[in-house]
């Protein structure tokens, strides 16, 4: 009821987000962005659209892509799945895009897949997910769990934790991501403890904090999304359970989230991404900076803002290469399109369409900043279907 | 006996008090004027973004204490706005009321979602509410027991103002009888407005609690009004004792429902718990008897 009203709203106040649509076809070729702009995923979403928007502004002004000016249709998911399925539906049928850069959760990628399906369209997505799907008509950027989740529990096994506790959101990353890793857990002889989901947003959880005082797990594996993290931490807190004395490792706070939050109140945590701020190199500063410079000095930056910025240049240099903008041929392209760099290195990606990459491990400083503390070392290839979860199926575009 | 049971008796008691805290306001407007305030979730949320500001004026220990005031006289004065703008010019049906106020809450949380952001607000406790004690093996973190002692304090003293005081004597008169009490020459309107601000008022508290727990979001009062509406239904609606008695059984179940399920299932068998519970007792707890026909 309540998410109905709100997307009414929401919908209500964007009409006229694709203003700007009647761009001369001859000199300029049409893109949509498609993130939350409203709702709760808003604060995240923004910051994704911000960064690729940046990299669009960039590539205009060193020449656009063949010649042509990239002309952005921005337009609001609002944080409802189906909105997201309406939205990418307008831009690639009314509007015309060759492309779509966009989405965040799971639901809303869902939602969107049978478009782009349709529609035959390309969609670029820069969030890391739960795996589980493999559609020729998505470019999957974000990590997938042999990329996160999997790097995180190997860095644990090897600091010596060997019982786990796993909180996460009701929903089907959390769900997915910690199927995967029970299995995982429970091939290396190793013992889950205990394992308790809270509703999206929920912030009770005083009987979850109970169950993990009871069974003094080594580590604690945390895929709680939003607010509900502030809730865990300091009831954590006030039950007497600091990081010092119980680890935890989450996979969906980020330097934005950690700076939101009170980077106090989560300090000593640890997290597992492809790119944190304090990564160093060129390439990350130059990004950094010129992020800063256009959206705030107190910017955070974030893992799927990088994505969704290396998204943009993915896809001119597949659009290069293919010398087209048609999906089927661009993103055939992208999959040949071999290393390029980016703020957080050289990537590429793989036949899979999804982004073979580093993982790193942090440790949240009381800065709101990540002390890198670990790496994958070598470059992990995607696997979309987990061997141990999902037996026997593959990835075949 | 088991820590983990005793542990979640402790957390159910904390839990009982939260769900009362909300409750009173709705099951005294309930009972006085038979409306329904969809937006007094928001008295919640609204408590908790004044606590969040008293300590921003106020930092630390003197903070807490008087964000309680501030929050509860703030939430007051946004229940008696609404109830003189909105209720009062719609009371003579329900319907409406329901949705105006939900157009309110809508309007509140959007109206918070725009001035302190769509992320949650985090209010930093003093060093004494953030420790914990231990005693039989189970961790009591004294956030939770002080929001026990609150709750106990403000049942107690509506206790006294309803039963010891003349505005509680005309309170009673109004809910046994609104009509009989308008022509002996009691300002209905007024024990309407007292009896509103005061319920919200007590939200407003309740929402400086939960600041206690987690961050204070624009929707923080959404996920206490189910239950708070749950508690005053099986209550039995418009009687104190019942609603608190309700609030008690409630938390209790929701908080040893957990020891067996996750949250979210503990959530949906606390409503199969009331349906069935008002299968067997359509009355609820505590049966209201009135003098009114209607009701």
């Amino acid at each position: 009821m309540l998410a109905t009203s709100a997307c009414a709203l929401a919908l209500a106040s964007c009409s006229g987000g694709g203003d700007n649509a009647s761009a001369p076809a001859g000199d300029s070729v049409s893109v949509g962005v498609l993130q939350s702009l409203t709702g709760t995923m808003a604060i995240s979403e923004i910051t994704v659209k911000n960064a690729e928007m940046l990299a669009i502004e960039e590539i205009n002004a060193t020449g656009g892509v063949l010649g042509k000016q990239i002309n952005a249709l921005v337009e609001d998911g609002a944080s409802d799945p189906s909105t997201f399925a309406q939205k990418a539906s307008k831009l690639i049928e009314s509007d015309g895009v060759s492309t779509v850069f966009g989405g965040w959760t799971s639901a809303s990628r869902k939602a969107m897949l049978p478009v782009f399906e349709r529609t035959k369209n390309l969609l670029w997505y820069p969030v890391q997910f739960e795996g589980n799907e493999c559609s020729p008509n998505i470019m999957y950027s974000g990590a997938q769990p042999n990329q996160q989740a999997l790097p995180a529990l190997e860095w644990a096994v090897a600091q010596g934790y060997k019982s786990f506790f796993l909180v996460g959101s009701d929903y089907v990353y959390p769900r997915t991501a910690n199927l995967i890793l029970k299995k995982h857990i429970e091939k290396g002889g190793m013992q889950v403890l205990g394992e308790a989901y809270v509703p999206l947003g929920g912030t009770d959880f005083s009987g979850v904090i109970a169950k993990i005082a009871q069974a003094k797990p080594a580590i604690i594996i945390n895929t709680l999304n939003g607010d509900s993290n502030v809730a865990f931490f300091k009831q954590m807190q006030a039950a007497g359970i600091s990081p010092k004395t119980m680890p935890v490792m989450s996979f969906s706070i980020g330097e934005q989230e950690a700076q939101a939050m009170g980077a106090g109140l989560v300090e000593g945590s640890y997290a597992a991404w492809n790119y944190f701020q304090s990564l160093t190199g060129e390439a990350n500063a130059k990004f950094i900076a010129a992020y800063k410079a256009k959206f705030g000095k107190d910017a955070a930056i974030t893992d799927p803002m990088v994505h969704g910025y290396l998204d943009v240049y993915a896809w001119k240099a597949a659009v290069e290469k293919a010398k087209s903008f048609e999906p089927d041929a661009v993103r055939k392209a992208a999959a040949s399109l071999g290393g390029f760099a980016t703020p957080m290195g050289t990537v590429s990606f793989a036949a899979n369409q999804s982004l073979v990459q580093k993982a790193y491990i942090g440790k949240l400083k009381a800065d709101g900043q990540f002390e890198i503390i670990a790496d994958s070392g070598k470059d992990i290839a995607p696997e979309p279907y987990d061997a141990l979860a999902f037996p026997g199926k593959t990835c075949k575009l | 006996m088991d820590a983990l049971f005793l542990n979640q008796l402790f957390n159910g008691a904390s839990l009982a008090s939260l769900y009362l805290l909300a409750a009173l306001g709705l099951a005294l407007s309930f009972g006085l004027m038979r409306v329904i305030n969809m937006a007094h979730g928001e008295m919640l949320m609204l408590g908790g973004y004044l606590a969040w500001m008293t300590l921003l004026v106020v930092p630390g220990a003197m903070g807490i204490i008087l964000a309680i005031p501030v929050a509860f006289i703030g939430a007051a004065a946004m229940g008696g706005l609404i109830l003189s703008t909105l209720i009062r010019r719609l009371s003579a049906r329900p319907l409406d009321t329901l949705l105006a106020t939900w157009g309110v809450s809508l309007i509140l949380q959007q109206g918070a979602r725009d001035l302190f952001g769509a992320v949650g607000v985090e209010v930093r406790a003093p060093e004494w509410l953030t420790g914990s004690f231990v005693a039989f093996g189970v961790t009591l973190p004294s956030a939770r027991l002080f929001i026990i002692a609150i709750a106990a304090l403000v049942l107690g003293a509506l206790a006294l103002v309803l039963l010891k005081t003349r505005i509680g004597l005309l309170v009673r008169a109004v809910n046994q009888d609104r009509m009989m009490a308008s022509a002996t020459g009691i300002d209905v309107q007024r024990v309407d407005l007292t009896v509103f601000c005061l319920g919200s008022g007590v939200a407003g508290l309740a929402g400086v609690m939960l600041a206690l727990l987690g961050p204070v979001t624009p929707n923080v009062g959404q996920s206490y009004i189910i239950p708070a509406f749950l508690v005053v239904v099986m209550g039995g609606l418009g009687s104190i004792v019942g609603t608190t008695a309700s609030a008690i059984i409630l938390g209790l179940f929701a908080a040893l429902a957990q020891i067996f399920v996750d949250v979210s299932v503990a959530q949906m068998l606390l409503l199969v718990f009331v349906i069935l519970f008002i299968q067997v007792r359509p009355q609820g707890v505590v049966a209201v008897k009135t003098r009114q026909l209607d009701a």
